[in-house]
């Protein structure tokens, strides 16, 4: 009975999120497309922080250097669509492939340190590899979705229903993995490594290829962003990037999937509609932050669903 | 049963927002509504005083025209953009597609600058840069839609590099610069020219833009050097000086540098340790002609403080706007008209003296060389030469010029 209210739930809001935007101005569609695709980050991430236990603070990294690459390809070397797209994609999962080898023999607070580290030199690569990035200024003029894909119609519409379509083949995938032998095994390694070892897994493989995962779905959501924001610079791919992507997470639930893509649609709706108000936007953030920390630790909709049990 | 609450909470949540939606793209505006100026700046974080000192300038100069141009009122919309292209990005979005702005004021980071380009461009609104100076705004990466009133990072330091070498008779300078482009266009333009002159920069030192302690740097600091240029700004000037006279180089090696490092945004909070310090910059507080003088009390009577040059570029930029939209007789909607008025306006007396925009869109302007002098208990920038109307590309043809690089590390 539960699962058949979730399923109807999950149609309805795709419905909503199908049928609604043509209703819109420009300004609210723009702000559906950033939600949707921090929405896929937010779940990329959760993968990992969620699912298998391994707090990452290095996350929008790869998100960032998917877009730098997306951007370099498309104004530098004034590449097509689709090697742009599968370009950004395959070089945040092959970075992921590389660092993922250093990262999964640590756990715990070493793994947060050690991701915290390789977050920072990916940051200061873009800063100060000036004649690849430009450094500081960043890299403007990547082309509009529609205009590089060769598509007949223009402004903010198809590039939402894209992003929408990737989010939603990104969510199906993944709720598919993480129902998954596969999934219930990372869950089992989140909640006891060592009796999952005793029990034959292969665990450093488990974490190896969750990690990858996660920086493969960062990515996708990295080359959505590059095409969105026309604009990669350093202060997508430093801490406090990686850090926004891990309270979407947290605020709302970890280990959820869904709970983080809500999560990650009210903090840019609270960034973008609260900061319209008020310069104090950042107090009521942060007031967010602590209020769900002590009231609800599992995140906004771990609460929910507990409640409903009890 | 909580599950269908839930779920009316979030359809209850879209209606409201596509409401909200919709009552703004139904609203047309007539003819008389307001001027809507949309104007980015860093009101909060680490440049949150030069953003406040940049809207400062430009609500003095609203405010002496009564909110009024072209016959119309003029209605301001602020946006803090956190000194982040991104939020910067964002800001502009809900500015120009949400509020429906006219047109666009302010940016102070080169890097916000370059993010809001392509986006301004794409949405045809005309945007006013009064402090934006990375060269390439008005060089290699121009953009149609854009107007700087500013200045390009170089453009000042071409002519310091210049006077240091004839008449400061400096040989050997050591640059220490906080390390982005903003300081490496200025110590580039500050080299060129230096160097052309037979002057030798000796040594480069750059200092991350979050530095907090100059020790390690300073300590770097070659022993043979006739100068030390500087650039920096914010807490980081106050910090340097201070320490560059801890470390006893004061006495012993002369102390130059880009305009920023001794403006009135952090001059007041100086001592004794800025005193002689000689920087270039297209204005300084103390200048003495009318328009500035006039310029500078208003800003006191009303600000209660002394202003900075980013009051001033804001305040050129608001004199700018308010006659192009008079040029265009009030009718901002059509953005065009109102781009090619911001380009023809000439007929005005900012407190900087003359500027006339060139081919490229940057103004030519007078390139004022400062020394920190107190007079009456005060620290000010006492204009000691002027380098009349300096172009952006210097003495050099424009042509030969672009085809260089743009000035890096």
């Amino acid at each position: 009975m539960a699962e058949r209210k979730k399923t109807v739930a999950c149609l309805v809001l795709v419905v909503l999120l199908i049928a609604v935007p043509p209703f819109l101005s420009s300004y609210w569609v723009g702000l559906l497309t950033q939600m949707t695709i921090f929405a896929i980050l937010a779940m990329s991430l959760d993968i990992l922080l969620g699912y298998t236990g391994l707090p990452s603070l290095g996350h929008a990294g790869f998100f960032g250097v998917a877009a730098y690459t997306v951007a370099i390809l498309s104004t530098v070397h004034h590449a097509s669509f689709w090697t742009c797209v599968v370009s950004g994609i395959v070089v945040g999962t092959l970075l992921s492939a590389a660092l993922g080898l250093v990262v999964s023999h640590v756990r715990d607070v070493y793994f947060l340190m050690i991701t915290l580290a390789l977050g920072m030199v990916l940051w200061g690569l873009s800063y100060r590899w000036i004649p690849v990035t430009g450094g500081d200024n960043g890299i403007a003029g990547i082309p509009r979705l529609e205009a590089h894909a060769g598509l007949p119609v223009t402004g903010p519409i198809p590039l939402y229903y894209v992003t929408l379509l990737v989010f939603i083949a990104c969510t199906v995938v993944l709720a598919l993995l993480v129902s998954s032998p596969f999934g219930f095994s990372l869950r089992g390694i989140r909640e006891n490594e060592s009796r999952m070892k005793s029990l034959g897994f292969n665990t450093w493989l488990h974490c190896y290829l969750s990690y990858v995962i996660a920086g493969a779905f960062a990515s996708v959501a990295g080359v959505a962003w590059a095409y969105y924001n026309g604009f990669v610079g350093p202060t997508y791919l430093d801490l406090t990037a990686s850090s926004e992507v891990f309270l979407m997470v947290t605020l709302g639930g970890p280990g959820t999937l869904i709970g983080p893509a809500l999560g990650a649609g009210a903090i840019v709706l609270l960034k973008n509609v609260i900061s319209a108000y008020t310069h104090r936007w950042l107090l009521i953030l942060g007031t967010v932050y602590i209020v769900t920390i002590l009231a609800a630790p599992q995140g906004l909709w771990n609460l929910a669903r507990s409640r409903r049990r009890a | 049963m909580k599950k269908s609450r839930r779920f009316l909470v979030a359809f209850t949540l879209f209606v409201a927002a596509a409401t909200l939606a919709a009552s703004q793209t139904g609203a047309q505006r007539a003819a008389q509504e307001p001027i809507k100026i949309g104007f980015i700046a860093p009101l909060s974080g680490p440049y949150a005083q030069n953003g406040r000192d940049i809207l400062n300038g430009l609500l003095l100069y609203l405010e002496q025209v009564g909110y009024r141009a072209g016959g119309r009122s003029i209605e301001l919309l602020v946006e803090d953009d956190e000194a982040i292209p991104a939020v910067g990005l964002t800001k502009a979005r809900k500015l120009v597609e949400r509020d429906k702005v006219h047109v666009m004021a302010g940016a102070l980071l080169s890097s916000t600058g370059y993010a809001l380009a392509p986006y301004i461009d794409s949405m045809r609104i005309p945007m006013v840069y009064p402090v934006v100076s990375a060269d390439d705004l008005t060089q290699r990466r121009r953009s149609q839609w854009i107007v700087r009133t500013g200045y390009s990072g170089s453009q000042p330091n071409h002519a310091f590099g210049e006077y240091a070498a004839r008449s400061l008779k400096l040989r050997r300078v050591a640059t220490i610069a906080l390390d982005y482009a903003f300081g490496w266009e200025s110590v580039g333009g500050f080299q060129r020219t230096f160097e052309a002159e037979g002057g030798t920069i000796a040594q480069k030192i750059w200092c991350p833009v979050s530095v907090h302690d100059f020790a390690p740097y300073l300590a770097q600091v070659s022993r043979d050097v006739d100068a030390v240029y500087a650039l920096f700004l914010g807490r980081a000037a106050l910090q340097f000086m201070r320490q560059y006279r801890e470390f006893g180089l004061k006495q012993r090696v002369l102390l130059i540098g880009a305009g920023t490092t001794t403006d009135e945004h952090v001059l007041p909070f100086m001592g004794d340790e800025a005193l002689g310090v000689i920087t270039a910059l297209h204005y300084s507080a103390a200048l003495d002609t009318p328009a500035n003088k006039t310029f500078v009390a208003a800003y006191r009577a009303r600000h209660k403080k002394v202003p900075s040059y980013y009051s001033e570029s804001m305040y050129t930029g608001a004199i700018w706007l308010v006659a192009a939209i008079e040029l265009a007789r009030g009718r901002v909607e059509d953005s065009a008209t109102l781009l090619d008025a911001l380009r023809r306006v000439k007929a005005v007396d900012p407190p900087r003296g003359p500027v006339e925009l060139d081919d490229y869109g940057n103004p030519i302007e007078n390139v004022y060389i400062r020394k920190v002098e107190r007079v009456n208990g005060e620290l000010q920038n006492t204009v000691i030469a002027t380098f009349p109307n300096v172009s952006q590309f210097w003495k050099y043809n424009p042509a030969e010029y672009l085809k260089q690089p743009l000035y890096s590390r």
